[in-house]
Parts: C-alpha cells; sequence; structure tokens
C-alpha cells in the first residue's frame, strides 16, 4: 500500500515539474532559449509574493491573481530587450547571459530576503486530504497543483495550435526569416512566447512555495529537474514534457520509499539511465534524420 | 624553431624574389618573454617576501586562474559550455582525501588526484557528448549533482559534513603554507603551458575550424569528436588538480563547497570578462574578480551581483572581453594562429 502512495504522490510532483518545464520547453521551442535563470525566476515568483502580499498569514491563492501577469509582463520586456538582444549573438551567449542573471538573481534575493527559507501560506488548505484507502493520503493543495499544470500544458497546446497568435508562434519556431517575409512581428511574437513562458513559470514557483520550503538557492534545483523533464520528455513536445515531469516525480518518491535519503539521486539517475538509452526523449517531436 | 627554419625554405624556393612566410610568433610574445621569465622568478621567490596571509589569497587566485583557463578552452575554443565543472574539481578533491587517508603525502596525491579526474572524464564524455548547446550544460550539471550526491553517502570520505585531510599536520604552519603555494603556482603554470600546446597542436587547428563551422570542419576530415574529447579531459585534468590545491589549502574537504556551482559562475565570469577565446583573457578576468571581491569582501554578496550584471553586459555587448578592447592593436602574448606575411609587404 506504501508504494501506491508514494506513485500517487510521484504522480503529483510530477505535476510541479511538469508545470516548471512547460517554459522551458516553450522558450526552448519557439525562442531557442535554453535560460538557466528559469529556476530562479520562479524562485523569484514566490519572493515577489512574499513581499507583496499584505501579510505572511495571507492565503498566497491570491498571489496567483497578480504574480503571473506581473511576470507576464517582465518577460515581454526581458524579451524585447536583453534576450533579443543576446540571440542575435548566437546560442551561447544567451547561455552565459541567463547562467549570469541566475546568479544575479540568487544573490539579490539573498541580500534582500536573507538566506532563511521562507514559505507560502495556504491557510488550513496545507493539511486538508482525502484518504480513498487506510495508507493512502492525497493532499488537496497537491492534487490541485498536478490539475493546474494539466490544465495550464493544455491550454497552452491549445492556444498554439488553435489561435493566430498561436500559429504566429509556431511559424517563429520553424522559421524566424520566413515568418517575418510573410508579415509577422517577430519581435513582438517572440515576446508574447516570452510573457506566457514567465507567467507559467510564475504559477509554478507559487506552486513550489506553496508545496514546500524555498530559499535564494532553490532555483538551481528546481531548473535542474525542470531541464530533465524536458529532454526526459523529448524536446519541443509539451505532453512528452508532462510525461517526463511524471516520470521524474515517480522515481524521486519509489527513490524514497525505498531509502529517504536516495530519492533525488534516483531521480537524476533515471534520467542519466534514459539520456543513455534514448538521447531524443520518449516522447520527440521531431523524429532525427 | 627548426620548424621554422623549414617553413622559410619551403617559402623560398616556392616563391620568387621575397617570399612569404609564416609565422607563429608576434612582436608583443617575442617582447614578453622576457618579463614572463622575471615575473615567474619573482612569484617564485614570492613566499621568501610577503606573509603568509598574501600568498593563501595568491593559492586562491591561481585555483580560479586554473579553473578560468581550462573552462575557457572548454567554451571558448570547443563551444562545450559547460556548467559541471565542479564535478572534477570535487573529484580531485576527494581523490587527494582519499589518498591522503590512504597513507600518499597529499602534494604527491595532487598529480594523481588530477590524472584520476581525467580517467573518470572518459567514459563520463561518452554520457555528456550526448547531448548539444545547452542541453549539454545541463547535463554536466546534473552528473556533477549525481557525484556529489553518491561521494556524501561514503560516511568514510565525512558524508555530508566533509572531514580533514590528513597528513598535514606534520608540517610547519609557514613552510605548508610556501610549499602549497608553489604548487598552486607550478599547476597554474602547467595549465597555461599545457592549454598553449594544445592550442597550438593538430587539436588546436580543429578546433579553430570547428569554431568557424562545425558542418565544414567535419567535411574536410576534421575529427571533430575526437578533438572535443580531447579538450574535455584537459579541462577535468585542470579542474581536479584545482580541486586538490582547494583540499590541501583549507586542510578539509567539504562535499557542499567543493562540488558547489557557484565555482562554474565563477569561471564563467572571469572568462567572459577577461575576455573568451583568448588565452590572456582568464587572466586578466581572474585579476578584475580578484580585486573586486577584496575590495567588496565587507558587502556579503554584492561583488556577485556586480561581476553576474558585468558579466552579462559583457556576454551581449562586448563579446571578447576586456582583452578585446586590448586587441585593437592586435597584442598576442600567446600566439596560437598561423600569420602569413605577403610577399611584397614583408613587414610585421
Amino acid at each position: 500500500m506504501n508504494w501506491i502512495n508514494a506513485i500517487i504522490q510521484g504522480l503529483m510532483l510530477g505535476g510541479l515539474f511538469a508545470l516548471f518545464a512547460c517554459g522551458l520547453s516553450l522558450l526552448f521551442g519557439v525562442l531557442g532559449i535554453i535560460n538557466l535563470a528559469h529556476g530562479d525566476l520562479a524562485v523569484l515568483g514566490a519572493y515577489v509574493a512574499v513581499a507583496l502580499l499584505p501579510s505572511v498569514h495571507s492565503n498566497a491563492l491570491w498571489a496567483l491573481l497578480f504574480v503571473p501577469p506581473m511576470f507576464a509582463i517582465f518577460g515581454y520586456g526581458a524579451q524585447r530587450t536583453l534576450l533579443q538582444r543576446s540571440m542575435q549573438s548566437g546560442p551561447l551567449t544567451t547561455l552565459l547571459v541567463t547562467f549570469g542573471l541566475s546568479v544575479v538573481l540568487q544573490n539579490a534575493l539573498q541580500e534582500g530576503f536573507s538566506a532563511d527559507s521562507h514559505s507560502l501560506s495556504v491557510g488550513s488548505l496545507v493539511t486538508k486530504a482525502f484518504h480513498p484507502a487506510s495508507s493512502i493520503s492525497i493532499s488537496y493543495l497537491r492534487l490541485g497543483i498536478l490539475v493546474a499544470a494539466v490544465i495550464i500544458l493544455v491550454t497552452v497546446q491549445l492556444f498554439l495550435a488553435g489561435t493566430s497568435t498561436g500559429r504566429q508562434i509556431r511559424a517563429l519556431s520553424d522559421d524566424v526569416e520566413a515568418a517575418s517575409i510573410v508579415g509577422i512581428n517577430t519581435r513582438h511574437v517572440a515576446g508574447v512566447a516570452a510573457a506566457i513562458a514567465f507567467a507559467t513559470v510564475a504559477v509554478a514557483g507559487l506552486a513550489d512555495g506553496m508545496y514546500a520550503q524555498f530559499a535564494p538557492t532553490s532555483g538551481s534545483q528546481l531548473l535542474l529537474f525542470g531541464f530533465e523533464a524536458v529532454i526526459i520528455g523529448g524536446l519541443g513536445s509539451l505532453w512528452g514534457t508532462l510525461l517526463g515531469g511524471c516520470v521524474l516525480g515517480l522515481a524521486q518518491t519509489i527513490g524514497a520509499q525505498a531509502d529517504p535519503t536516495i530519492g533525488v539521486l534516483v531521480a537524476h539517475l533515471v534520467f542519466l539511465a534514459i539520456l543513455a538509452v534514448r538521447p531524443s526523449g520518449l516522447m520527440p517531436a521531431t523524429v532525427e534524420a | 624553431m627548426a620548424e621554422q627554419v623549414e617553413l622559410d625554405k619551403r617559402a623560398a624556393a616556392t616563391a620568387p624574389a621575397r617570399g612569404p612566410r609564416i609565422l607563429r610568433s608576434t612582436r608583443a610574445s617575442r617582447w614578453a618573454i622576457g618579463p614572463g621569465v622575471v615575473a615567474l622568478a619573482v612569484l617564485g621567490y614570492l613566499p621568501y617576501l610577503v606573509d603568509p596571509n598574501s600568498t593563501t589569497t595568491l593559492v586562491n587566485f591561481f585555483i580560479l586562474l586554473v579553473l578560468g583557463m581550462t573552462w575557457n578552452l572548454l567554451a571558448g575554443y570547443a563551444g562545450l559550455v559547460s556548467v559541471g565543472q565542479q564535478a572534477y574539481i570535487g573529484i580531485g578533491a576527494y581523490a587527494t582525501l582519499w589518498f591522503a587517508q590512504h597513507g600518499v603525502e597529499p602534494f604527491v596525491a595532487l598529480p594523481i588526484a588530477a590524472v584520476f579526474c581525467a580517467v573518470v572524464a572518459f567514459p563520463l564524455s561518452w554520457l555528456v557528448f550526448r547531448l548539444r548547446g545547452g542541453y549539454f550544460a545541463i547535463g554536466t550539471w546534473v552528473v556533477a549533482e549525481v557525484l556529489a550526491l553518491l561521494t556524501i553517502r561514503d560516511s568514510s570520505l565525512g558524508g555530508g559534513t566533509g572531514t580533514n585531510v590528513p597528513g598535514l599536520d606534520g608540517f610547519d604552519p609557514v613552510v605548508l603554507g610556501a610549499i602549497t603555494y608553489w604548487a598552486a603556482l607550478a599547476v597554474a603554470v602547467l595549465t597555461l603551458a599545457g592549454c598553449y600546446i594544445v592550442l597550438r597542436s593538430r587539436v588546436g587547428l580543429a578546433l579553430t575550424a570547428v569554431r568557424d563551422d562545425e558542418t565544414a570542419a567535419r567535411a574536410v576530415g576534421v575529427l571533430v569528436p575526437r578533438a572535443k574529447r580531447i579538450v574535455y579531459l584537459v579541462a577535468a585534468l585542470g579542474a581536479g588538480a584545482a580541486g586538490a590545491l582547494l583540499a590541501i589549502s583549507q586542510l578539509n574537504v567539504q562535499p557542499n563547497n567543493v562540488y558547489g556551482v557557484q565555482w562554474s559562475a565563477y569561471m564563467i565570469f572571469v572568462v567572459l570578462i577577461g575576455g573568451i577565446g583568448t588565452l590572456e583573457g582568464p587572466i586578466i578576468g581572474t585579476i578584475v574578480f580578484f580585486v573586486l571581491q577584496q575590495t567588496l569582501s565587507d558587502q556579503g554578496a554584492w561583488y556577485l551581483i556586480i561581476l553576474g550584471s558585468v558579466a552579462v553586459v559583457m556576454a551581449v555587448w562586448a563579446r571578447r572581453g576586456l582583452w578585446g578592447l586590448l586587441d585593437r592593436w592586435g597584442l598576442r602574448l600567446f600566439p596560437v594562429g598561423y600569420r602569413v606575411l605577403g610577399a611584397r609587404s614583408g613587414r610585421l
């Protein structure tokens, strides 16, 4: 029974990873940006909630109303200025720029909020759970995060597939020059894609803050799991990202069930094993020749 | 020298009048040999001149310099942006610890630990080379995390808190400081020489071709993966030596420190600020890093915020770093390329 519980907890943790990886996948798939500051942006989102909520006891669910829109504007601005400029100098430059940003963000948060860990309060929701069987406990909060992850991934997928802006974003990911020739304002569209990615990372950061404690340096771990989810799932495939997140979540909780000290290690090892056996991921969007 | 004469002879045989000459040195590099030797002699004599605190600071300087130079070799020449070189810093430090625990003198363990890192890097290179670009960066980072998590499971190596390196308490502190300093100086000089030799060799030529156009390089028969793998191993060797030095100079090994991703941040800043893809760049970058770190040491993490911002600005707007700004005069202290002097001009 404990193992079934571990599987359920793993799937819910996978939802958090997938939510986090969604923005990474989008930024890479559309703009070709490997955002090494993604984890720190998520943590920044949680700290913005800490700073702007009226008190530490306020329900952090309210932050979902204002932090993601703020991040969307931030993302649009960052793309139109710094990221756009660095993309023109090649992929290595964006890597170095986002890594530099990551270090700046981490240390700025440390200066502003100290190295102590914080958490976001969600009132009594944090302890509420239902028990389908004696040893199985499903937290409403964690289930909610998984459902939110699926809804956000489906929404982004539908947006990319069905709307005019979505089609322009996909055109951009296929060929920037051709997209601009047929009249797409490529810089604006790239900005919109970055805005969506930043908004999802804010949601992920808030969800993570409600789920567990966070500190200025916790972004690195988030980044690694997010990227592992993207690579396991297959580059450029949002469904693959969800699957990748669940594989990682399962590896972590099942590993921890066997020995509480090895959960994270097992997740990383599963990633390396998949990388060694199937480097294109489980559900690659494109088949390599 | 013989090679130079040979080239001159060939050039003289094929070209009429004043044939083209191929030069590998520059005027600056020839002029720099004298001051370089003097500087090296002064650095070697330094423990007799200054107090032990200064040499300890310089040990940290050399460690960072070695890391910067090897990371520059990876990213600046082979296009391999690694965020996981701390894997080899950690292995180097822990290998030194393990050898010291088994009765090997720590300074003897240093080169063994470095070579051990290159040996470990060989199988790992097959794994991480499956990834390209940014995914390579993440892959190397994951490998470093896994190695750190595996290391702390071994309680004989100090577990999660780390432990002291045995075999160093027999030394007089001043003597130990001086020997550590000389070891660090030797590693830094050897790394610089090693990078210079690698870049002037066929591997260096292959890397230059890859940097300019990887597809074209493959098409003309450059063994791209082989060149990259050699660079990866050399970089692991350097990072391993740096890790061993870290263990010896701090007298203990702590997993959070030696496997910390902050080392990658330092390497990247040093190289970006100094100038990526030049041998001179990391030297300048390390000096700037140290000056900033020492000046702002009582301001907490501000030096990292400033360095990070400067590195971002450099990466976007001054791609070639501080050395690139000097480069407009064509200054090359460590020339690695070939320059053909035209038949007519014949002047530098």
